[in-house]
Parts: C-alpha cells; sequence; structure tokens
C-alpha cells in the first residue's frame, strides 16, 4: 500500500540543483573520513538532499548538526527508505548554510538544529526527496530495459525487472536518471512497509569516531593559520581599560595581541604558545559597569519578586477562591541554579577570508542565523559566507549560541588582524564555563488545594527567572511578557485541574547571559510540577502513579508512557530491601516536551550517612515512529546521565559578580560509577516522528528527588542535590 | 630537538621541552584523534598510553615522552587489545558526540591489558576518570565487557 502526495517541492528541486555539489565538498575533510571515501563526480543529484554516484554510493545532505544526537543516522534512514537504498551504500555529508534549501520547517525561513526538531522537520521533506529519485531510477530503467515502470521492483539499492530478469544498481542507472523529470507526485510507503525504518540500523558517524578521524573544529589546521586564545573580562559588562603585551609578545610562537570587542586576544603560531602568552598578558579591566552580585542576593531578588503577582500565561477558574475554600492547601518553593552546558569540546571557531567573502568552520548549529552576523560584520551579502558544518563535540544547546558569541569572537579576531591569515579562536575550559550563556537560575513558587475527597481543586505557580528567548533571533516569540520558553512545561500541565493560574516574572536587569540548555523551560517546570504532584499525592494517601493517572483522562499518550513505566519497573511490588542501614525509594515522573512523552522509574538507595546512589532508571517514551529504536535507546541513556549529572551537582554561582566555577574540579560532571542502569521502553507509533535529543532529560530529576523522598522522607527542593541528605 | 616514538614511529619534533605532549601530538604533528578537553588531567579525553601506562597528555609535559613508547588513538587499533575494543564499540555504537571517544577507548584498553576479565566495580575504577558529557557510559561498560569476552 501506498499513498500518493503531491510533490509541491518540485520547483525548489529543480532550483536547488545547481551549484551544491562545489558548496559542499571541502576536500581535506573528505580526505581524513574514511567513511567518505573517494570524492566522486555527482552524476545524479535529484534535489538538495541526495546524490548518487556512479561508484553507487548513495549520499545524503543533511541540513542539521550532528552533535552526538545520531541527526546524521535519522535523517539518512529516511531518505534511504523510500529510496529503497541499501544502508551500506548510504554516507552523510553536511550541507552548506542555505536557508532557501535547508531551512528548519518548524522555525520558518531559518537553517539551525533546537527544540528536537531535526527529525520531526524532515520527515516528510525527505521522504519525498528519497521517492523522487526512486522514482526517477525507475523511469531511467523503463526506458533502458523498454518495460513498464510498474513491473519494476526496488530494494537494497538495486532495480530489477523480474520478468526479463534485467537488473542494475543505482550507480549504473544514475547517469540516466539525470536525464529524467522531476515526477510530479510521489508515492510513499505506510509504515508497515518500511524495510529500514524502526530498525536498529548501525550510526553513520561510528567508525571515525573510534578511530580519531572524525573532524571536529579542534582539527582544522589550515596554512598559515594562527591560533588565539582570548583575555577574557573577570565579570560579566567589564571592558579593557588597558593593556601591556610586551611579555606576551616575548613567548616563543606568539604573533600578535590584538584589543577586540570582547578582551584582548593572542594569536600564536600553536595553542601552547596562545595560551602562555595570555598567561604573560596584562589587562588592566574597567569594571565600574560589571555585575556585582552573587548568587544569594539574586535568589533573594527572585524570592521577593514571587511575592508578587507576575505576568498571567495560564488561568483557568479562580484558583485564589478554591485555595480559600480548599480542606488541604499545600505550597512549595523550588530554587534551580544557573547551568552551564559543559560540551566535551569547548567552543571554538575557524575563520578565513577569501578573495570573495568569508569562510568558516565549526559545529554550526544555526548556520544562516551565524551566515548573517559573519556577513553584517565583514560588510558581505550572506551568499559570501561558507560555512562548513563540522560534527560538534557536544552542544547540548551551547553551539546554537544567541548572540554568536564565539562565532564573531573569532570573527573580530579576524577583522582585527585585516584578514591577512586564517583563525583559530581556542576556549580553553575555563573560558568556555565561564563565558556565560547559560540555562538560567529560576524559583518556582506552588500552591495547592485538595478538597475533602483528596481531589485536586486549584493550582497556582509562579516563576521568576531570566528569558532565554529575549536578545535572540526568537525574541518575537515573547507575547504578552510571556517567554513561552520560561514557562513550557508548566502552561501545558497535563493534569486535569479545575481552577489554575500560572504566572511568570522576567527578570531582566541581571547581567549574566542566558540560553537554551538541552529542553530548555522544562528543565526546571518538570522539576517542580512533578515534585510538587508528588508532595500533593503523599498528602492526600494515594497512590503517585494511579493519582497522576485518575487526572490525564484527557492525556492518553502521557497516560500510556506512564502506565508502561510503571509496569516495567513492577510499580505495585515492593522494591528489594537493601543492606543493613540502606534505605531504598523508588520515584516516578511524567512529562511531554517538544512533542514526545517520557515516563521514568527511578530506584534509589541512600546510606546512614546521607550518600546516596540511583540504581536503576525505567524509561517509557513515546516519540511517535521510531526512526531508529537503537538511537532512541542511546538518547534516552544518555539523558538520564546528562540530567542526572546536572541534578546530583551542577551549579554555576556568583561571588561579587565573578563565576565561582572554572573547570571540571568544582564544576563536577556525572562519572561512570555515578551512571545508573537504564531501561528504555520505546511505545509502538504510526504517529509522524517527533524528537528524542532533550525530551528524555526533564522527568530524570524529578523522578530521583520523589524517590528520595520515599526513601528518606525528605524532599529536596532546591537543586543540585548536593549533600542536603547528609545527616 | 625531541625524539619521540609514538605508534613505533621515530619523530622528532622542535618544541620547548615543557610543551605538553597533546599539543605536540595536536599541533606540531598532526594527530588530532587525541582531543584536548580540560587541559588539567580532569576529564581524560586526551589519554594516550606512555610504555603501556595510560596518561593524560595534557598534563604530560612532552620532555617526560622522550624516550618511552607512545600508543594514540591513531595506533590502537594495530593491536588485538585495541582492535578488539574499537569492534566492541562500533557494533555496540557507543558514541554520540564522539569527543571524548578517543580517550575511553584508550583508557579501556589499558584497562584490559592489565585486567582481562574486569568486574563492573573495576571498569568504575579505571573509567573513572574518563568524563563523557554525552554520558555513553551505559554502553562504554558494556562494550568493554564484550571485548573482554571477544579477547577470551
Amino acid at each position: 500500500m501506498t499513498r500518493t502526495i503531491e510533490n509541491e517541492s518540485r520547483r525548489r528541486f529543480l532550483k536547488g540543483t545547481a551549484g551544491l555539489t562545489l558548496a559542499v565538498y571541502f576536500p581535506w575533510a573528505m580526505a581524513k573520513s574514511p567513511d567518505a571515501g573517494q570524492v566522486q563526480a555527482s552524476v545524479f543529484e535529484p534535489n538538495a538532499f541526495l546524490r548518487i554516484a556512479e561508484d553507487n554510493s548513495v549520499t545524503v545532505v543533511a541540513k542539521h548538526l550532528e552533535m552526538g544526537q545520531g541527526s546524521y543516522t535519522g535523517l539518512a534512514t529516511i531518505v534511504a527508505e523510500e529510496l529503497d537504498a541499501a544502508w551500506s551504500q548510504v554516507r552523510v555529508e553536511s550541507a552548506p548554510a542555505d536557508a532557501s534549501r535547508y531551512n528548519n520547517l518548524k522555525w520558518g525561513p531559518s537553517q539551525g538544529t533546537g527544540g528536537s526538531s531535526a527529525i520531526a522537520n524532515s520527515w516528510e521533506q525527505l521522504r519525498k526527496a528519497g521517492a523522487s529519485a526512486r522514482a526517477m531510477l525507475v523511469a531511467a530503467a523503463a526506458q533502458r530495459w523498454q518495460v513498464p515502470a510498474q513491473e519494476i521492483v526496488v530494494a537494497d539499492g538495486v532495480l530489477r525487472h523480474p520478468a526479463s530478469g534485467k537488473e542494475a544498481s543505482f550507480g549504473q542507472l544514475a547517469s540516466a536518471a539525470a536525464e529524467q523529470p522531476v515526477p510530479e507526485q510521489v508515492s510513499l510507503k505506510e509504515p508497515h512497509d518500511f524495510k529500514l525504518i524502526g530498525q536498529p540500523l548501525h550510526r553513520k558517524d561510528s567508525a571515525a569516531k573510534i578511530n580519531g578521524t572524525a573532524v571536529y573544529t579542534q582539527d582544522i589546521h589550515l596554512p598559515d593559520m594562527l591560533t588565539a586564545i582570548v583575555a577574557h573580562p573577570p565579570r560579566f559588562g567589564a571592558v579593557v581599560a588597558s593593556f601591556d603585551a610586551t611579555q606576551a609578545l616575548a613567548v616563543n610562537g606568539v604573533v600578535e595581541v590584538v584589543q577586540i570587542p570582547t578582551g584582548v586576544a593572542v594569536l600564536a603560531r600553536d595553542t601552547w604558545s596562545a595560551k602562555r602568552g595570555r598567561d604573560a598578558l596584562s589587562v588592566q579591566w574597567n569594571e565600574s559597569a560589571a555585575f556585582s552580585l552573587g548568587s544569594k542576593q539574586i535568589f533573594d531578588q527572585f524570592r521577593k519578586l514571587a511575592e508578587s503577582p507576575g505576568a498571567v500565561a495560564r488561568q483557568e477558574g479562580n484558583a485564589d477562591t478554591a485555595l480559600a475554600g480548599a480542606k488541604q492547601v499545600l505550597e512549595a518553593e523550588y530554587d534551580f541554579p544557573y547551568l552551564a552546558h559543559a560540551a566535551m569540546e569547548p567552543m571554538n571557531c575557524v575563520i578565513r577570508l577569501t578573495a570573495d567573502g568569508c569562510e568558516a568552520w565549526f559545529g554550526a548549529q544555526m548556520q544562516t542565523y551565524n551566515q548573517g552576523l559573519l556577513a553584517t560584520l565583514f560588510g558581505l551579502k550572506p551568499e559570501q559566507v561558507r560555512i562548513n558544518t563540522l560534527y560538534a563535540g557536544g552542544s547540548f544547546g551551547r553551539r546554537a549560541s544567541k548572540d554568536g558569541d564565539y562565532i564573531l569572537e573569532t570573527a573580530h579576531i579576524v577583522k582585527a588582524i585585516g584578514g591577512r591569515a586564517p583563525v583559530k579562536l581556542v576556549w580553553l575550559r575555563e573560558d568556555d564555563m565561564q563565558a556565560g550563556n547559560y540555562r538560567p537560575m529560576f524559583h518556582h513558587r506552588l500552591r495547592a488545594g485538595l478538597d475533602p475527597q483528596g481531589k485536586l481543586v486549584a493550582w497556582q505557580h509562579r516563576l521568576v527567572g531570566q528569558s532565554v528567548v529575549a536578545g535572540s533571533p526568537f525574541a518575537g516569540a515573547i507575547k504578552n511578557g510571556i517567554d513561552p520558553t520560561s514557562v513550557e512545561g508548566a502552561v501545558n500541565l497535563p493534569y486535569v485541574i479545575p481552577n489554575m493560574l500560572v504566572d511568570l516574572h522576567t527578570v531582566s536587569d541581571i547581567a549574566v547571559p542566558v540560553q537554551w540548555w538541552r529542553a530548555v523551560g522544562s528543565t526546571h517546570t518538570a522539576f517542580s510540577t512533578e515534585c510538587f504532584i508528588d508532595e500533593l499525592a503523599q498528602a492526600a494517601g494515594h497512590d503517585p502513579v494511579a493519582w497522576r493517572l485518575s487526572m490525564l483522562q484527557a492525556q492518553p499518550r502521557h497516560a500510556a508512557v506512564l502506565k508502561l513505566a510503571a509496569k516495567k519497573a513492577g510499580w505495585n511490588t515492593p522494591l528489594p530491601k537493601g543492606k543493613e542501614g540502606e534505605r531504598r525509594g523508588r520515584g516516578v515522573a511524567v512529562h511531554e516536551a517538544f512533542g514526545s512523552y517520557v515516563a521514568q522509574v527511578a530506584e534509589v538507595t541512600v546510606q546512614t550517612d546521607g550518600r546516596y546512589r540511583v540504581d536503576r532508571v525505567v524509561c517509557a517514551v513515546d516519540c511517535g515512529i521510531a526512526v531508529n529504536p537503537d538511537v532512541i535507546r542511546a538518547q534516552v541513556e544518555g539523558s538520564v546521565g546528562f540530567a542526572l549529572s546536572a541534578a546530583m551537582s551542577e551549579a554555576i554561582t556568583f561571588t561579587g559578580g565573578k563565576v565561582d566555577q572554572s573547570n571540571f574540579h568544582n564544576y563536577p560532571p556525572l562519572r561512570i560509577a555515578d551512571m545508573p542502569r537504564v531501561e528504555v521502553h520505546i511505545m509502538p507509533s504510526t504517529t509522524a516522528p517527533t524528537g528524542i535529543g532533550e525530551p528524555p532529560v526533564p522527568p530524570l530529576a524529578p523522578a530521583v528527588v520523589n524517590a528520595l523522598a520515599a526513601a528518606t522522607h525528605t524532599r529536596i527542593r532546591r537543586l543540585p542535590i548536593g549533600n542536603q541528605l547528609a545527616s | 630537538m625531541i625524539t619521540l616514538n609514538i605508534n613505533d614511529q621515530e619523530m622528532r619534533v622542535d618544541v620547548a621541552a615543557d610543551t605538553p605532549l597533546l599539543w605536540v601530538l595536536r599541533d606540531t604533528l598532526q594527530l588530532t584523534g587525541t582531543r584536548f578537553g580540560c587541559g588539567m588531567a580532569l576529564c581524560g579525553a586526551c589519554t594516550v598510553h606512555m610504555d603501556g601506562q595510560p596518561v593524560r597528555a595534557c598534563s604530560t609535559p612532552v620532555s617526560a615522552a622522550a624516550g618511552a613508547k607512545i600508543l594514540t588513538i591513531e595506533g590502537v587499533g594495530q593491536g588485538t587489545t585495541g582492535k578488539a575494543v574499537q569492534n566492541a564499540w562500533q557494533h555496540l555504537d557507543v558514541v554520540q558526540c564522539g569527543y571524548c571517544q578517543s580517550g575511553q577507548i584508550m583508557s579501556a584498553v589499558a584497562l584490559l591489558k592489565n585486567n582481562p576479565k574486569p568486574t563492573d566495580a573495576d571498569i568504575d575504577q579505571a573509567m573513572g576518570g574518563n568524563v563523557c558529557r554525552c554520558a555513553t557510559y551505559v554502553r562504554i561498560r558494556a562494550a568493554i565487557h564484550d571485548a573482554a569476552k571477544s579477547l577470551a
């Protein structure tokens, strides 16, 4: 069974064909990647997303960044499915920056990766791309063999005409297919006909990442390139007053020292010389307008704001009246710290000016926005800025810099030296950790009322924090004083509660730059809502799973993952006892983010001295059709570890305006010994796929903290957990 | 001039004696598979072997590496244990962003050379210096067990 759809992108496909090949190859990277093989002449390029060469290779052009989330593998699977290619013949390369062909269909006229949208926005687009190419190959075979097209079958990259016994590979038909018209209509498969989608196909980036040949920004080396390390101000808002470069310039290998808007850059022939040069540099800072608060002062300010009403984000019934009439009223406050993304590869970027424009290499996450920033700075047209998107050594949102910080810093250095050499900007770990663009601090205050039957009748949720969207390309999303990413997960609380009020204070006078961090608003809203629901369940004497389910009757997907996680975790059977003196507990949370639904059950063991470990996390996810179930499992496992890391120990704090943390000794990431066992259960689905890179992050912290409460009767309301259980 | 033995090849480099081995590998010799993560021996992304022992190249001065046999991710696949570990990594699709994985593999190979049948606790101990922000730890543990089985 297939269904026929209009190929409305036909004209764009045709228009997009010319000139693509030149724009996407950068030969040194190809030479270093064994996956990529030899560069072949492109003979069949039916659209902007794939190319079939005479060597029988199918190259899928990925418009999204590969930062670990498996986008290259997932995007290639979708194309290969409708093309009926063999997985072994498929390889992936990154698309150039081009909003006309490679925009994120969920973002509008902008190319970028975020909001767990890579697979979701590409789903129809890439299926059509694959199906169009398949139809052209079939038409070419029909013409060559003089047989009806409908008698041709395609499987594993081979076209066959069973009656005559004729067959040909994609490669053998590539040049003939290129002569065929792009079809007006294409047929897409029904899910039950999928051969590759739904299979645990191996990742396309594994081989290069295990033998060291994968190319990250840090690995770029261009002729005459200089490496730059920048002395940044000690506080946000401080500026250079003066500097003395004498000692820096005396360091062997240091070539030049230049002032730029964000500090003073030391340029050297290699990284170590640049670092030694910066160490030797003397800079006087003007800190008269610098940020000077400490974390406690910021929290005090937030708490004071929480005493008055904010901008209303959701209102139903009358929460005040209902609270006044409730039999039992509970109240809780939750505090969240700033968080650093701390990707393993600190931010970096390579830029060179060329005869006709500029070329940049980095793990670009918002390509066309970055293209525009660079074009403006250099006085170029966007199309004169060529961006080579490389593998990112992690991002978690950081590479999608909302102000282009690390990218523009590189460009300013190039400009300061008159563009005479390519520049690689290297942020050392300390630069990366202290550069800001953090997950914002937040304060939440919740009140809820239960009626005499223990039914939840009133809910008030007040949030205080900075807006991540303000000052970003998405600032237009702010409506009536509400940044939707501040309240996501709170305004769409899935439980049926007759009287609700959610309001928000957006703090705008704190100079700490904030940004999206894997799962954005849900990183705090899932915690406060799912912990508070748990407290209410306990207060009303309800089972936490059964009570949630009783309020999820209109939310079948939430309910389904919650039931599945509870069942697989053995929720209704007692948790095995720990050793003498150990207390054990089990906790649950369910949350929807970016259209995907995740429930988690965490099991913990707490020692008499308050040390604890998370033993096991059982996860159930519904992200629509599972394009690659193994990549989904990997994202869930990794999200559990990433979220647990933050929940246990991560915090960026301030003293007198200075960031207290600098490297992994005082911003401790999760290590292998603290990684729990993770079980992942994927709901079968025929719904179009949604994302999985972020949605498994939010439920982890509340599930763990609810489990700790079950074990110890102590409710933790301030993250990170740290040693709050120590007696 | 300092003479180094890297992946069984003699290499002569003209660098200051206190330059960390990491930057000699990456910038001077273009062996970029050894990654920079923290510069303070806190994350393990730069792990290489020096006479068979895992060391953090970011905190090892090149002078200390002279005269030793250095093995990096570019050479580890030549050995039986290295090949087995890389195969296990690929079979289980351990990698996500991949940036830490050169170091993870080097630490795993060193572990298996010293301890062919590590327990989970042995793995936690030996791999505790290698950070993975993608938290691929579940699969790292499984891949080490798989590699151990394939070598038995």
